[in-house]
Formats: structure tokens, sequence, C-alpha cells
């Protein structure tokens, strides 16, 4: 047992590609034999890897999934922060400037029209529950942006732990739901071309997500709806604690 | 040689992070601003152009397809270290607001998607 172990924790990485290898393998096969194909082999990996990330932080209380078992660990270094960027920049490769030309005009709205309207959803939520101090409101329709634009606007305001806490929640139910949820509605949203693509990826804005739920529709779409997307958080830090913060003032206080 | 491309990749990625970075510094936001999006830029300039060709043709090319095919791999990962246990235990108000701001911004991708079209584009449509 001791022998597995070090073996395990010292070659981490390693053992994530085998488990991840595996995984994806298995998923295939169900996606093949269960839903002759319906459902894309990607989704039921990324729902798989979902569930047993629910699993994992049940299980050990901490806050990166299956990452925090000793023996998966590797997991955390693989689907961290740098190998997720490095791998969408190089699906840009072979990317077309007329293709993100095309969509321009629309993908810069759809950045600044999606952190609006998610922080306007989620501030609306918050109100309907009972809140209304300024601050809280601002943060919690914050955290409806992403998951960082809750607690960057969170702190800069002076909202309390508790709301902050409940603004990641938000954020993290909205990126888990756009991975599973993207390749299921892609069809009725006209998600089929990189100019859709782009306006998607500006709209949602939750890198993991957009990153997650394209790849489950369309591998070819990914790198139209990363690279707006990539903007939004940035532009939800920007506006969250600034200017909407200032209106939700002006209207509660 | 397959590492000029996984060089190429890299240093595309560090200047575009460099940028985001800098453009976040430059707002005065505490965040990477489109470093990513900026580096994808750089890529597709690259690739684009012909002074850049021993970096992005024959195994030059491999090293960077390599990295563009293990996304889903990678993808994969990211979600098994999400924490998802935190989602679930954020209670109604978290689960509210978040199912409520995707569905809407869903709603909202066809109508944003026309912006992108040219008005020829739209006609056709509409008469076809």
């Amino acid at each position: 047992m001791e022998i597995i172990e070090t073996v395990f924790v010292r070659n981490n990485l390693i053992v994530a590609f085998a488990v991840v290898g595996a995984t994806i393998w298995i998923s295939y096969l169900l996606a093949d034999r269960l839903t002759s194909g319906r459902i894309h082999g990607s989704a039921i990996a990324i729902a798989l890897g979902l569930l047993a990330a629910y699993l994992g932080g049940v299980a050990t209380g901490g806050n990166t999934g299956v990452a925090d078992l000793a023996l998966l660990g590797g997991i955390g270094l693989m689907g961290g922060g740098m190998m997720r960027d490095f791998a969408i920049v190089a699906t840009a490769f072979g990317v077309h400037l007329s293709e993100l030309k095309k969509a321009g005009v629309a993908g810069v709205v759809s950045i600044f029209a999606g952190v609006i309207v998610s922080f306007v959803v989620g501030g609306a939520v918050a109100v309907l529950f009972g809140y209304t101090d300024a601050a809280a409101i601002t943060t919690i329709g914050a955290g409806a942006v992403t998951y960082i634009v809750g607690p960057v606007t969170g702190e800069a305001i002076g909202a309390s732990d508790a709301v902050v806490t409940l603004s990641v929640a938000a954020g993290l139910v909205k990126s888990i739901l756009v991975m599973i949820g993207t390749p299921l509605v892609a069809r009725f949203i006209g998600l089929d071309n990189p100019q859709s693509a782009m306006v998607f990826g500006g709209l949602m804005g939750t890198t993991s997500g957009v990153a997650a739920g394209l790849a489950a529709t369309d591998p070819k779409l990914v790198p139209y709806g990363a690279m707006t997307a990539t903007f939004y958080t940035g532009v939800g830090c920007l506006l969250g604690p600034s200017v909407l913060y200032f209106l939700v003032s002006t209207m509660f206080n | 040689m397959i590492v000029y491309g996984v060089a190429l990749l890299s240093v595309c990625l560090i200047l575009g992070m460099l940028a985001g970075e800098s453009l976040g510094a430059l707002l005065g936001v505490n965040a990477n601003v489109g470093g990513v999006g900026i580096a994808m830029l750089f890529l597709v300039f690259a690739s684009n152009s012909q002074s850049f060709k021993a970096l992005t043709q024959d195994s030059a090319a491999t090293g960077i397809k390599f990295w563009s095919a293990m996304y889903i791999p990678i993808v994969v990962a990211m979600a098994a270290r999400q924490n998802v246990a935190a989602a679930v235990d954020g209670g109604l108000l978290a689960l509210l607001a978040g199912v409520a701001a995707v569905l809407v911004s869903f709603a909202l991708v066809p109508v944003l998607s026309r912006l992108g079209k040219e008005p020829a584009a739209l006609e056709r449509e509409r008469s076809g």
C-alpha cells in the first residue's frame, strides 16, 4: 500500500494522464453504447469529472475537488489554470483572422452585455431573497458574473464574508451549468458557427464553463468562444466595484 | 523540430499574459484582462504570417497540434478539480442566481449573433 502511494504521489501528473485517459475511454464507450452517439463522449467525461469533483470535495472538505485526494493530486496540475490556458491558446492554431473580424463588434458588445445581464439577474435574485444593502446586492450580482468577479468586488466594497461566499457559490453554479447545459441547448440557440461561438463566449464569460461547454458541443468552436470569454472576467472586475456598485447604491441605501 | 512549435506557443502565452496583466494594472483592476485572448491573437497572427513559417509548419506544427488535441483531456481534469461541493452547499440563493444568469445569457446568444451578420445575409435569412 505504502509503495503504491509513494509511486502515485511522486508521479502524480503522470497518474493524472492515465486516469483522465481511462475516464475519456469509458465516456466514449458509454456515449456509443448507451446513447448511440447522441450525447458527445466528452460531455459525459466532463460530467463524470464534475461528479468525481463533488465526491472528492465531500470526502476531503477541500476546495479543488478530486485533486485534494493525495493519490489524484496530479489532476490539480493537469486541470489547473496554467495547462488550461496553454491548451486553449493552442486551439487558436489554424484559426483565420477573417472569421474573427466578422464577429468583432458583436463579440465586444456581447462581453459588456453578458457582464451587465448576469449582474442584474444575480442582483435581482439577491433582492428577492430580502437583501437590501447595496454592498450585498452588488457582490451577489457580481458572483453571478463569475466566481472571480464576486470576491474581487465584495472585497473592494466591503461586503461581509458570508455574502462573498454566496457570490462564489453563485459563480460556481453558473460555471458548472454552462459546462453541462451548453451541448443541450446549442441547437436551439444557433451555436454552430464561429460568430455565434464568439458571442456565446462573451455572454457566458466563465472561462471554465465556456471551455468545457464548447468542447462538449463542437471542439472546432472552442477558440472562438474562448477568445471573447477571457476578456469577460477582466471587464467584470472593472465594472463591478465601480459603475455597477454606484448604480446599485443609488437604488438601495 | 517539434519543440519550435511548443516554444512559439509558450512565448505567445507569456506575451499575452504580460499584456493582460499590464492592461489590468492600467485599468486599475486586480485581474488579468484578456491575457489568453491576446495570446490567441498572437498565435493566429504567427500562423497566418510568412515570417514565422519555420515555427508553424511541418514538425513544428505537430508541437502545437499536440497541445490543441490535449485540450479536451485537460478540460476533463479541470472539471474534476472544480469546487462542486461548495456550489451545492451555496443553497437556494446561489443556485437561483447562477441558473437565472445562465438561462438569460443563453437566450441572448441568438439575439446578439445577429449583430455579427451583414445586412445582406440577414435579408436572405428573412426571405429564405
